[in-house]
């Protein structure tokens, strides 16, 4: 579970709150047009180590059957991932 | 038992923030959180993580967490941790993410005053070495030599002239039960602090240097390299104040070259080698002093 897209963008003055209180991980807008290189994972080579989940400043690596796998919605394309995987599981490819 | 990769909360907290690519301070807030999990209540005053978390209606934290004033970190937590123990809620971790400059300058008071009060608070400073939001103005916590908009380096004065601030050992001055200081290269290190210090009742502080690709002139990807390079080589320490003692977590068995660390940074592309001996040598200052007091 994380915070999530909504399909609702509050604009309307009824449906922006009064006070500054909000729901929490409310999401409208994606940051994948950041992103020139896109990390891709080889889950041949993946052995589970979970070092590019931990070290993601986005948190957009996740654990998923013993391997890992992004959430392209939010990468930023740092490339820390890449960095620190030790078995060279991650390459980077440029975004077309 | 301790938490690593496989035992640490899948949840996450802080999601789909604006912060730079490669942002040091927003993976230390990213798992500060997954360790507090989430019944924390997280306190941001000015700077990047509350800049990047809260753009309505883009709203990043998976937590309850609020906007403080500059200034007032360290009282908004007072104030939540009293306010929910009033209300007879205890199960409850008050935490705030404050920067270097929203630490060591702005709310100093702010929380010199809560240490005094013993708060069960968590302050956690995550130090990128200027007032990053703003566009890289000096900070206390600026490095000696680092070229700043504030502290230019020029033909006589080259970058910052003053040495970084020592809010590790300024914080244990004042009894606290639990102060310590992290990297976001070493994040083992830091996650069995944050486990720690949500055990423990009182004010804790941890002090996490987080590198700013921006700020220090490094490419996105080498954010957790530079952290974990600064350690080997001396610049910074991994320690822990606890029972009115020092303790030294790792200690580097041969550092690391000062210099290498140095150029790999634009802020600091300008030093001379004089410059460099000069740092060399506060550090050789520094862990003479971390060799005679901490365990």
């Amino acid at each position: 579970m994380k915070p999530f897209l909504r399909e609702k963008i509050p604009s309307g003055f009824d449906e922006i709150p009064e006070t500054t209180s909000y729901e929490a991980g409310y999401l409208v807008t994606k940051n994948a047009g950041w992103r020139n290189v896109r990390p891709v994972i080889d889950t041949q080579k993946c052995v589970g180590c979970l070092n590019c989940y931990l070290y993601c400043p986005d948190g957009v690596i996740s654990r998923r059957d013993g391997k890992v796998e992004i959430d392209y919605d939010f990468c930023k394309g740092c490339g820390i991932c890449k960095k620190i995987c030790r078995p060279g599981a991650i390459e980077m490819e440029a975004e077309k | 038992m301790a938490l690593n990769a496989r035992t640490i909360d899948e949840t996450e907290y802080f999601y789909g923030h604006k912060a730079c690519a490669g942002c040091g301070g927003s993976l230390a807030v990213r798992i500060a959180l997954k360790v507090l999990g989430q019944n924390a209540v997280a306190v941001l005053p000015a700077g990047c993580m509350s800049a990047v978390g809260f753009n309505f209606p883009q709203l990043c934290f998976g937590n309850n967490a609020i906007i403080s004033t500059f200034a007032g970190t360290a009282s908004m937590l007072t104030g939540i941790e009293a306010g929910l123990r009033a209300q007879g809620i205890t199960d409850f971790h008050a935490v705030g993410f404050a920067g270097d400059g929203g630490t060591a300058d702005i709310g100093l008071q702010a929380l010199s005053g809560a240490i005094d009060r013993n708060d069960d608070i968590l302050y956690i400073c995550y130090d990128n070495e200027a007032y990053m939001n703003t566009g890289i103005q000096k900070s206390s916590l600026t490095p000696f030599g680092a070229r700043t908009t504030t502290t230019p380096a020029g033909k006589n004065i080259r970058g910052n002239l003053r040495p970084k601030k020592n809010m590790f050992e300024i914080v244990a001055a004042h009894g606290i039960p639990y102060a310590a200081t992290a990297s976001v290269g070493y994040i083992n290190d830091f996650i069995r602090k944050v486990e720690k210090a949500k055990q423990i009742r009182g004010t804790k502080y941890i002090h996490i240097l987080a590198p700013c690709p921006t700020g220090w002139g490094i490419k996105t990807d080498e954010t957790v390299e530079a952290a974990k390079e600064v350690v080997d080589c001396g610049l910074w320490y991994l320690a822990e104040y606890e029972n009115g003692s020092f303790t030294l977590n790792h200690r580097p068995k041969e550092f690391s070259g000062v210099e290498e660390y140095l150029r790999k940074q634009s802020r600091f592309r300008h030093l001379t080698d004089e410059d460099i001996k000069i740092i060399e040598k506060s550090r050789d200052a520094k862990w003479e002093f971390i060799n005679k007091n901490f365990n």
